[in-house]
C-alpha cells in the first residue's frame, strides 16, 4: 500500500500549508458515470426545500423576518441549523479523508473546530443576542459611530464570505461533477440558481429550514454509516482500530498526531484559527439573532455543540472504517489496483465507504446529502453577505438610516441576486485554481478581525470607534497579507520555489490576533476626541442591556 | 431605557449579583476550556508519543483525550445552560420586574 496514496504528497502539502483549508478543499478527479440514485434523492430534496421556500415566503413580510426569521426559531432548531452551517460537505468529506489518510491527525482538526463553541457560550452568546438585531455590526456599532464601524464590519464580512463562497462553489462543481456525472459548469449554475431562490424568496426562514433538514439528513446518514461499519466488527471498536493498523500503510503511526503539527508554533496557530475563527464567522454570528431571547441563544449553543461533537466522533469511525473497507478493496481504486489513487480523488473515502457498507442506494443517498449540504451552506453565506450590503452599507453608511424596511429588504434581495451571479462566475473562473487555502483564509480573517472587535465591544468600556475600526482593519489586512506570503498561497498557488515563503506557518492567527487586540487597545486609549468620551459613557447602558436583555429585540409576535 | 432606569438597574442588588456571578462563572469556564484545549495541543506538539501510547488494547491516550475533549465541551456547555436557566434567569426576571414595577 505504499504508493497507493498518490495524492498523499499533495494532501499533505495542503494540510500543512493551508491549515483548515484542506478539510474544505475538494480535489478534482475523473468524472463518474451518471448516478441516477443520487440524482433522484437530490431531486426529492430540492422539491421539499422549494416547498419550504414557498411556505417561508408567505411568512416573510418584515425586515426582521427576512434577516432573522422573525426571531421565532427555537434554541433546538437553531442549534441544528448552526451545526448544519458547520458540517459542510467538505468538512464531512474532508475530515473523513484526513482520518483515512493520516489517522489521528483528523481528530485534532475536529477538536479545534469544536472547542470554539464552549467559548462562544461562556462569553458571547447571550450579550450577542441581547445587543444585536440582524448582523454582528449591530453589536459592534451599538455605541460607536455607525458609519465607520459598519463600513469596516461589512468589509470584513464580504472578504470572509467571498473566500468561503468561492471555495464552496468550486468544491460544489467538482464534487457534483464527480458524484452525479453532471458537467462542472452546470453543477455550479444549479447551485447558484437554487441558492438565489431560497434566499430571495424565503430569506432567513427558508435558509434556516433548509439547513435544519440537511443537518438531520447528514447526521442520520453518518450515524447509519458508522453503525454499519461497527457492525462489521461486532461493535468492537478495538477490533476496528487493530484492523486499521494492520492494513494502513503507516500502520502504528496512524495513532500519532502526524508530522504536520510537529512544530509547536504551527500547532498553536492552527488551534487558535480553528477555535476563534468560529467565533468570528458572520454567517454563524447571524444565527444568534434568529432566536427569541438570550435563553434560546444559550440552548442553541448547547445543541450545536452536542450535534457537532457527535458528528465528529462519527467521522472518526467512518474514517477508520474507510481505511479497512475502502483502502483494501480494488474496486474503489484506479485500474482496480489498491496501490493506486482512489477513484474520484482524495476526498472520496466517505462516498466509497457508503457504497462498501450499503451498496448503490447508500452511496446515492450520501452523495445527495453532500450536494444538499453545499447548497445549504452557500445559502447561509450569501444571506450573510447580502445583509452586510443592505443593512450595514446601504441603510447605515450610504443612507444614514433614512430608509424604510421594505427598501432595505429589496436591496438585500437584489444583492443576493448579484452575489449569486458573481459566485457562479467566480466558481467557473476558479475552476482550475487550487482554492483549498480560501477557507483557511476565511477562518484566519474571522479570528483576527470580526472576533476581536465583537468581543471587545461587548466587554471593554474603553473601546472607541477609532480603536474598533483601525484594530479590525489591522487584523483583516495582516491576516490577508500573511496568508498570501505563506506556503499555502505563495508556493501552492503562485508556484514560487519551495521554502521561499516569507511567512512559514500554517496559520497567521497566533500573530495577527494579538496584533488586532493590541491595535484596538492602543488606538482606543489614545483617542481623546469628544466622540470617544461619549462612547465610553454609553458603555454602561449597553452593558445593562447586554446582561439583562431589557430593551432587546424580542421574538416577532406573529 | 433612560438614564434613571439604568442607574436604578445598576443599583439593584439582583443586578450586581447577576453581573458578578455570570462574569466570574463565564471566565472560570472559559479558562477551564482554554487550559484543557491548549493543554491537549501542548501534548500534541511537545509529546506526540504520549498521544500514541496505548492504555487498553488499541485505545490510546490520544483517543481518550480527543473523545474526552469532545464530550467535555458538550458537558461544559450543558453545565452553563443548567446554571443560567435556573440562577441567571431568576435574577434577570427579578430585575425586569423591578424596572416595570417602578414605572407604575
Amino acid at each position: 500500500m505504499k504508493s497507493k496514496f498518490s495524492f498523499l504528497s499533495l494532501a499533505g502539502a495542503l494540510a500543512l500549508a493551508a491549515g483548515p483549508a484542506f478539510a474544505e478543499g475538494i480535489e478534482a478527479g475523473a468524472r463518474q458515470s451518471t448516478d441516477w440514485t443520487a440524482i433522484i434523492i437530490f431531486a426529492a430534496f430540492v422539491v421539499l426545500t422549494l416547498g419550504i421556500t414557498y411556505w417561508a415566503a408567505q411568512r416573510t413580510k418584515t425586515a426582521k423576518d427576512f434577516y432573522a426569521a422573525g426571531g421565532g426559531i427555537t434554541g433546538f432548531q437553531n442549534g441544528l441549523a448552526i451545526a448544519g452551517d458547520y458540517m459542510s460537505a467538505a468538512s464531512f468529506l474532508g475530515i473523513t479523508a484526513l482520518v483515512y489518510t493520516f489517522g489521528y491527525y483528523g481528530l485534532i482538526y475536529s477538536i479545534g473546530f469544536l472547542v470554539g463553541w464552549p467559548f462562544i457560550m461562556f462569553l458571547m452568546a447571550e450579550p450577542l443576542r441581547n445587543l444585536g438585531r440582524f448582523t454582528f455590526a449591530d453589536v459592534a456599532s451599538y455605541r460607536l459611530s455607525a458609519t465607520p464601524t459598519r463600513a469596516m464590519a461589512a468589509t470584513c464580512t464580504l472578504v470572509i464570505v467571498a473566500f468561503y463562497l468561492i471555495a464552496q462553489m468550486v468544491g460544489a462543481g467538482q464534487l457534483i461533477e464527480l458524484l452525479f456525472g453532471l458537467p462542472y459548469t452546470w453543477a455550479v449554475i444549479v447551485v447558484g440558481v437554487l441558492m438565489i431562490i431560497y434566499v430571495t424568496f424565503g430569506g432567513m426562514i427558508a435558509t434556516t429550514w433548509v439547513q435544519i433538514i440537511k443537518a438531520g439528513l447528514l447526521l442520520g446518514g453518518s450515524t447509519l454509516m458508522a453503525l454499519l461499519v461497527l457492525a462489521q466488527f461486532g461493535f468492537d471498536f478495538n477490533a476496528l482500530i487493530a484492523k486499521a493498523i494492520e492494513l494502513h500503510s503507516k500502520h502504528e503511526a496512524i495513532l500519532s498526531p502526524g508530522p504536520q503539527v510537529a512544530n509547536p508554533i504551527n500547532a498553536f496557530s492552527l488551534g487558535m484559527a480553528l477555535m476563534f475563527g468560529t467565533a468570528g464567522l458572520p454567517h454563524i454570528l447571524m444565527r444568534f439573532f434568529t432566536v427569541g431571547n438570550a435563553k434560546e441563544a444559550r440552548k442553541s449553543v448547547f445543541w450545536a455543540t452536542t450535534f457537532i461533537g457527535y458528528f465528529y466522533i462519527l467521522t472518526f469511525i467512518i474514517g477508520f472504517g474507510a481505511i479497512v473497507l475502502v483502502g483494501t478493496n480494488p474496486i474503489y481504486h484506479e485500474a482496480g489496483d489498491i496501490a493506486k489513487a482512489l477513484l474520484g480523488g482524495g476526498n472520496m473515502p466517505a462516498i466509497h465507504l457508503a457504497h462498501a457498507v450499503g451498496g448503490d442506494l447508500m452511496k446515492g443517498f450520501i452523495a445527495a446529502v453532500a450536494f444538499a449540504t453545499i447548497l445549504a451552506v452557500v445559502s447561509g453565506l450569501t444571506l450573510s453577505g447580502a445583509s452586510a450590503v443592505s443593512h450595514d452599507l446601504y441603510a447605515s453608511v450610504f443612507r444614514h438610516g433614512n430608509v424604510d424596511e421594505a427598501t432595505e429588504v429589496r436591496v438585500s434581495k437584489a444583492t443576493t441576486l448579484v452575489l449569486g451571479v458573481v459566485a457562479v462566475i467566480l466558481g467557473i473562473v476558479f475552476q482550475t485554481i487550487n482554492v483549498a487555502f480560501m477557507v483557511g483564509l476565511a477562518f484566519a480573517v474571522a479570528a483576527s478581525s470580526v472576533f476581536p472587535v465583537v468581543l471587545i465591544s461587548m466587554l471593554w468600556k474603553g473601546l472607541t470607534t477609532r480603536g474598533a475600526v483601525i484594530g479590525g482593519l489591522v487584523g483583516l489586512f495582516s491576516a490577508l497579507i500573511l496568508t498570501i506570503v505563506s506556503p499555502s498561497i505563495w508556493e501552492a498557488v503562485f508556484h514560487m520555489p519551495k521554502g521561499s515563503s516569507l511567512f512559514p506557518y500554517v496559520s497567521p492567527a497566533l500573530f495577527t490576533m494579538p496584533l488586532a487586540f493590541i491595535s484596538i487597545w492602543l488606538f482606543s486609549i489614545t483617542d481623546g476626541s469628544e466622540r470617544a468620551k461619549g462612547e465610553k459613557l454609553a458603555f454602561e447602558a449597553q452593558f445593562v442591556r447586554s446582561q439583562t436583555g431589557i430593551g432587546a429585540e424580542g421574538a416577532a409576535s406573529h | 431605557m433612560d438614564d434613571s432606569t439604568i442607574s436604578r438597574i445598576q443599583n439593584d442588588p439582583n443586578y450586581k449579583a447577576l453581573v458578578s456571578e455570570r462574569t466570574s462563572f463565564g471566565w472560570i469556564m472559559t479558562i477551564i476550556t482554554l487550559v484543557l484545549y491548549y493543554g491537549y495541543i501542548a501534548i500534541v506538539a511537545f509529546s506526540p508519543a504520549t498521544i500514541a501510547h496505548k492504555v487498553a488494547g488499541n485505545v490510546t491516550i490520544g483517543l481518550i483525550l480527543g473523545v474526552g475533549l469532545i464530550l467535555g465541551s458538550i458537558l461544559l456547555t450543558g453545565i452553563y445552560v443548567l446554571r443560567a436557566n435556573s440562577r441567571y434567569d431568576q435574577l434577570t426576571q427579578a430585575i425586569a420586574q423591578a424596572v416595570s414595577g417602578g414605572r407604575k
